[in-house]
């Protein structure tokens, strides 16, 4: 076994930011454990040129599986990809920055390879030629430091963990496998797919975000945060749980599918704090979290916490905001 | 129909969680639950059952310690037909990989038509335990399901991805994780809970499944767990219980702050 691979997503035709991100803290910890670093692309119709710019972030080679099978950003027929990618290559570690896609085919490719998986890595850390990672865990009280005990290690790391260079310039050959796809890989076909719209107010621009979840009761309650953030001049954000409900509208999403943002104050209301949310708001300026459960985890990294019901607090709030003017 | 939903004890969460820095596992003080998460995937089911497919049979699964059937039984109150339980010291201490062995193992003995999955355990929150299991039965997997439609030899699920909203189609037997946003799971009255222990329960061991113990628990671990440390924190919180006043505290801690003039 020899070598990083890292697996590169696609998304909307470019190698996605995260993925450049690990592919070059890949490369800066391949050279302290001396293991070269390959990016590992599928897709349909994938075009060399760009394919060879990859070298610019790290990666010696480039390892590309072309087929329509891999255009629909289904994760099976991707583990079937990465199973040929290691059998030419036969690496020690893979790597891929967390995204529905990629957490799912590193789980199907540990589980084809018997290879260990570690999960919301932080960081990646040389210890003599092994690769070691610091799983963060438990709302983020505790860093394990998880290491492999198979001969292939296999980690996923926590979304927006290692932001990518600008600018940066560099080429790498590319080498392109025809992956063979197991019939349950094929079991899955995409039939439909609604783009978000991003309508509304740009909620990566707004200084203040007043966001809901699931503790606003109904879709209803949406009106009172609506209110509050306009009290603010601010935009409104929202949980995965009440826009997979439909309550609210996915441009509005904050977390680790949805967007990051960083407003100078971000109000958390009926939000319980799941690690999915923070990684998407972590970087706000100040945190504000109503919740009525003391024990949520959202209070453990607030700068304030208001333990009560939301809809006592926040109309009373928006209604003093525009009392000040 | 035959679903099988896989369910895990896990810590409460509300309850506080450690770690012990001698044996780097988790501390599972206080009162264990059924991992909230899976109880949509149980909602899913009897929906199912309810609805397009009347003679459906739900068996919950777990793999853990014997105490893990207080669980079991909360799981079948709320709609589960009959268990399998797989309890064995030698599984202790597994990983993914080894968890995904032995309830694979499980899933194996019976013909199931969809397997049901929560969207992530509460305690240690991988989320990637359907991908795992899917491959080792060599199953078609959705995960994060945030609808899902019963056809004829296949389901359709909803499901959110980073662009948008896919619609998938999955050929049955498959295995699917469902969102928490899917349904709300209905609390089981008291006589369902007082019939859960009635229902047929399977107590097993690994060697009742053929997996063979150095391939699970902390030997067969593919993870190694070789310390700890304290990440750096965001700094400290300060909590406060609303008495009426607290929209005119967190005022008056934004203009501190100078977050508002
Ligand atoms: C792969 C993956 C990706 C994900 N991506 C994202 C993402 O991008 N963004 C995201 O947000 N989540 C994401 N999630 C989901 C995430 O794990 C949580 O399920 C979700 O964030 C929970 O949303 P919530 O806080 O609105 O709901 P809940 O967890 O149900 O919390 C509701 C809270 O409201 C409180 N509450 C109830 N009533 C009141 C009241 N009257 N007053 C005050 N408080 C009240 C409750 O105490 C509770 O804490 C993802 C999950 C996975 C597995
Ligand atoms: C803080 C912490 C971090 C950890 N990190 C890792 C890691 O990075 N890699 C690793 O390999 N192990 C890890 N573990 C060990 C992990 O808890 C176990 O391997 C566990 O069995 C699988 O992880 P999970 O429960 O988080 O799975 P998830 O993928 O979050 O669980 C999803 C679903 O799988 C089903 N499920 C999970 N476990 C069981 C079960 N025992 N019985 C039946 N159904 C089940 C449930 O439906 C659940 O909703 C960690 C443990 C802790 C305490």
């Amino acid at each position: 076994m020899a070598g990083i691979a890292v697996l590169c997503e696609l998304q909307g035709g470019q190698v996605a930011k995260g993925s450049l991100g690990v592919l070059e803290e890949a490369a800066r910890l391949g050279a302290a454990i001396g293991e070269p670093v390959t990016a590992v692309v599928t897709g349909s119709g994938l075009d060399d040129a760009a394919l060879a710019d990859l070298g610019a972030h790290g990666a010696a080679t480039v390892v590309a599986a072309d087929d329509p099978r891999l255009g629909a950003g289904l994760a099976q027929p991707v583990v079937d990809a990465c199973a040929a990618a290691q059998e030419a290559g036969q690496y020690r570690y893979w790597l891929a920055g967390a995204s529905i896609m990629t957490a799912d085919a590193m789980a199907g490719l540990a589980a084809r390879l018997g290879a260990g998986i570690v999960i919301d890595a932080v960081e990646l850390v040389a210890d003599g030629s092994d690769l070691v990672t610091r799983r963060s865990g438990l709302g983020d009280s505790v860093l394990a430091h998880c290491g492999f005990a198979t001969p292939v290690g296999v980690v996923v790391t926590r979304a927006n963990s290692f932001a990518p260079t600008e600018g940066a310039t560099g080429s790498a050959p590319v080498e392109r496998i025809q992956p063979s796809f197991r019939s349950w890989s094929e079991g899955v076909e995409l039939v439909g797919h609604e783009d978000a719209e991003d309508s509304g107010p740009d909620i990566g621009a707004a200084d203040v975000l007043v966001a809901g979840g699931r503790g606003l009761g109904d879709a209803g309650g949406f009106a009172m945060i609506e209110d509050c953030a306009a009290a603010f001049g601010g935009a409104v954000a929202a949980t995965r749980a009440v826009v997979d409900a439909g309550w609210y509208p996915y441009s509005a999403q904050v977390g680790q599918t949805g967007k990051t943002v960083s407003p100078k104050l971000y109000i958390a209301c009926g939000i319980s704090g799941a690690i999915q949310h923070k990684v998407g708001m972590q970087g706000s300026g100040t945190i504000v979290a109503i919740n009525k459960d003391k024990n949520a985890p959202i209070f453990d990294y607030a700068d304030l916490g208001v333990v009560g019901d939301l809809h006592d607090i926040v109309p009373k709030l928006a209604e003093l905001v525009r009392a000040r003017g | 129909m035959r679903i099988a939903i896989c369910v895990k004890e896990v810590p409460d969460p509300s309850a506080e969680k450690r770690i012990d820095e001698g044996t780097n596992r988790l501390v599972r003080a206080g009162e264990n639950t059924l991992n909230p998460y899976d109880r949509h995937a149980i909602e899913a089911a009897v929906r199912i059952k309810e609805g397009p497919a009347p003679d459906t049979e739900i068996t919950v699964v777990t793999v853990g310690p014997e105490s893990a059937a207080r669980s079991v039984d909360r799981a079948l109150a709320q709609g589960g037909d009959r268990s399998v339980h797989v309890a064995d010291e030698a599984a202790a201490g597994s990983d993914l990989l080894g968890t995904a062995r032995i309830l694979a193992a499980a899933l194996r003995r019976d013909q199931y038509d969809l397997i049901l999955l929560g969207q992530q355990a509460a305690d240690a929150e991988c989320y990637v335990m359907a991908g795992l299991v899917a491959e080792l039965l060599e199953l078609p997997c959705v995960t994060q399901a945030a609808s899902i439609e019963v056809g004829d030899g296949s389901v359709t699920v909803k499901r959110q991805v980073e662009t948008g909203y896919d619609t998938v189609r999955a050929q049955t037997p498959c295995v699917v994780s469902v969102s928490d946003a899917i349904n709300d799971p209905r609390y089981p009255p008291l006589p369902a809970i007082m019939g859960a222990k009635k229902k047929p329960h399977e107590v097993l061991a690994l060697a009742d499944l053929g997996v063979d113990p150095a391939s699970v628990g902390a030997a067969g671990a593919g993870t190694r767990v070789g310390g700890l440390s304290k990440p750096e924190g965001r700094g400290d919180t300060v909590l406060i219980e609303d008495d009426g006043t607290a929209a005119e505290k967190i005022i008056e801690f934004l203009v501190e702050k100078k977050v508002v003039a």
